[in-house]
């Protein structure tokens, strides 16, 4: 890991206005993003996913961003003009979203998808994007990438749909990629196979990865790094490896609920929820590091 | 799924070097039997469509027979008339009969006019169609950006204004905006051509083409009696226009807020594209599919003829000529014109399945 970290993030806070009053969906979460693999577990609602589009400006009014820092290699990125925010998106920092048969354009070919992602940020010929967009539909293990390209995304299975999005949006060489439930919506037997060809693709080029999961297992073997999350706040940062030696109750909680082949249970235990967990402090690993809220 | 890509990539891609003849005329087989069913469907629906208009003729409490020989008519001429008409005959023969009549364009003679009713309605559908069009024009080229604006910028003032103007154009009576358009625009600041197709002094002097007056003086190159028509076709059209507006650009709302909550809408974001291309680049490339049919909906139902603006507008038209006939009960005429409204119906409704299927890549 290199000193100066790709992402920097300090009290990020991410309200809607409702009708009963404003929603906090993430109160408050400070975390580094070096090139590594970064893994943000929680379950549903607890604004790993919205962690991840705030950092691409996408949460969009009435929503708001605040933070006390949001920093993308030194520079501020927080609340950006959409104008400046656009050369970031795609190019700098990019997303693949959880399930492909809604995430690619049903109308246009395969092929223009990619294309249209790499010329905006590249000034190249037709002729230039379409070798490029060959050449990633190949890095990414599609084995007839011609007859990809002019397909249209209902053509194409799922585990294909997702290697298409990971090849469009790694195209224009972003230096982060958020992954957001990249292999919820696939069949189990290509997930691993997906995920493979991302990690990858990740490492090669020395980028940074937010992968968001709810797949303890999974972001366990893939990331190198895990920040668990509940009701939008981070209660506990962990290296992957450590995961065993979990020491806040809501990630013992989330452990002991999966199923384990070498310890066959008859029932899973039901994840108990506190309260006091929504506000207490975060417990990373190493308590003396004299940065609030989670970090290494 | 999986042979619809080996069929599509067959004559698609000469990269793989394996341009598979089965796959390939199996993917012509398919698209054939495609045709082959939408022109069975097509004949079926004007079936129904003749057989409808062919009971109500029957049903009607209007004598046909009376209503050619007169009620001074002896017995004797009665009957003959009966018989010549083929009513004598069973309804199943009756109704074949009808139909080779449709077929050839013999609707009969209609009684208020004294002229065939295709003849008639030659001369009124054009004028009708001529209105419809370009009122559809008018109601699309302002309605679907009005639409998409006010989708894409929700609450603000765009959407406020369109919301308003949509409200006006489903409540307001037409034929009270027709009479004020008129007061206004005609009677007061003399900006366009009063009641009827043309000026009293272009009528008939353009060669009748195609009927249309704007498209016939185009082709005579008479600009002179093009500016006239269009001087007295902009205000009934316009109005037609502020009609399909209203609906037609609450449907491109309400489809383009759909389109603009999916997940490639996000991808498109999250690329960097601008809002602008994220809008007409991507969502609109798939609101336009449902969007034709709506444009063809609405371009039928004015086709119709509007009987309001028409007969405010003292234009010519289709639904003025069938209402008038209905009035007089000339049952032939009403038939007609029935038939022909039925007609446009379905080959607007063709049209939009072929244009679906273009623009869907999923439909083929």
């Amino acid at each position: 890991m290199t000193d100066a970290p790709l992402l920097s993030v300090r009290n990020l806070r991410v309200t809607f206005p409702t009708r009963q009053g404003l929603f906090q969906a993430v109160r408050g979460i400070n975390f580094d993003l070096g090139r590594e693999r970064l893994g943000v577990v929680g379950e549903s609602g607890s604004g790993k996913s919205m962690t991840g589009r705030s950092v691409l400006g996408l949460i969009r009014p009435p929503g708001r961003v605040e933070a006390d820092r949001m920093e993308f290699q030194g520079q501020s990125i927080l609340n950006l003009p959409e104008r400046r925010m656009r050369k970031i998106r795609g190019q700098r920092i990019s997303m693949v979203m959880q399930d492909p048969k809604f995430s690619l354009n049903p109308v246009m070919t395969v092929g223009r998808q990619i294309t249209e992602a790499y010329r905006l940020h590249r000034r190249v010929s037709r002729a230039d994007a379409h070798a490029k967009a060959l050449e990633m539909l190949r890095a990414v293990q599609i084995r007839d990438p011609e007859r990809v390209m002019d397909s249209y995304p209902h053509e194409v299975s799922g585990g294909m749909g997702q290697r298409i999005m990971i090849a469009m949006m790694l195209a224009p060489d972003p230096e982060i990629l958020i992954a957001d439930e990249p292999t919820s919506a696939l069949d189990v037997s290509v997930r691993n196979e997906v995920l493979s060809i991302m990690d990858n693709l990740v490492r090669d080029r020395g980028m940074g990865l937010i992968f968001i999961s709810h797949d303890l297992n999974m972001v366990a073997q893939f990331c190198d790094r895990v920040l668990i999350m509940y009701a939008g706040r981070i209660v506990e940062t962990l290296p992957a490896r450590e995961l065993h030696k979990a020491r806040h109750p809501y990630t013992q909680g989330l452990l002991a609920s999966l199923p384990r082949l070498d310890a066959p249970q008859d029932r899973l235990p039901v994840l108990t929820r506190q309260d006091s967990w929504r506000d207490g402090d975060p417990i990373a690993p190493h308590a003396d590091t004299d940065l609030p809220g989670g970090l290494r | 799924m999986a042979s619809d890509t080996t069929a599509a990539a067959g004559g698609t891609s000469p990269g793989n070097g394996r341009p598979d003849p089965s796959a390939r005329t199996a993917l012509r087989r398919r698209r054939a039997r495609g045709i082959a069913g939408t022109a069975l469907s097509l004949a079926l629906t004007l079936l129904g469509l003749l057989l409808v208009t062919f009971i109500i003729g029957r049903v009607m409490p209007i004598d046909p027979v009376l209503k050619v020989v007169g009620d001074r008519a002896t017995q004797a001429q009665y009957d003959a008339a009966y018989q010549a008409m083929g009513l004598d005959k069973p309804l199943a023969i009756q109704f074949l009969n009808y139909i080779g009549d449709v077929v050839t364009g013999d609707f009969g003679r209609s009684i208020s006019t004294g002229q065939l009713v295709w003849d008639d309605i030659r001369r009124v559908f054009p004028a009708t169609f001529e209105l419809a069009t370009l009122g559809t024009l008018i109601g699309v080229l302002a309605g679907v950006p009005l639409g998409v604006i006010a989708a894409a910028r929700r609450g603000g003032i765009v959407d406020q204004v369109a919301r308003v103007v949509a409200l006006v154009g489903y409540s307001m009576p037409i034929f009270w905006l027709g009479l004020m358009g008129l007061l206004i625009f005609y009677g007061i600041l003399g900006w366009v051509g009063g009641p009827g197709r043309q000026g009293i002094i272009y009528d008939g002097m353009v060669p009748s083409v195609t009927g249309m007056i704007l498209v016939d003086s185009a082709l005579a190159r008479d600009w002179a009696a093009f500016r006239d028509a269009f001087s007295h076709i902009i205000l009934p059209a316009s109005l037609l226009g502020y009609y399909s507006l209203a609906y037609i650009s609450r449907m491109t709302r309400s489809f383009m807020l759909e389109q603009l909550s999916a997940e490639y809408v996000t991808t498109a974001r999250v690329k960097g594209l601008s809002e602008r291309a994220v809008i007409w680049g991507h969502a609109f490339r798939n609101i336009s599919i449902p969007l034709v049919t709506v444009i063809a909906l609405s371009f039928g139902s004015l086709l119709e003829g509007s009987v309001l603006t028409e007969i405010i507008f003292s234009w010519p038209g289709l639904g003025q000529y069938i209402t008038r006939s209905l009035l007089s009960g000339d049952m032939n005429a009403v038939l007609g014109g029935t038939v022909v409204v039925g007609v446009c119906f379905v080959v607007l409704n063709l049209f939009s399945d072929i244009l679906y299927r273009v623009l869907d890549p999923r439909a083929k």
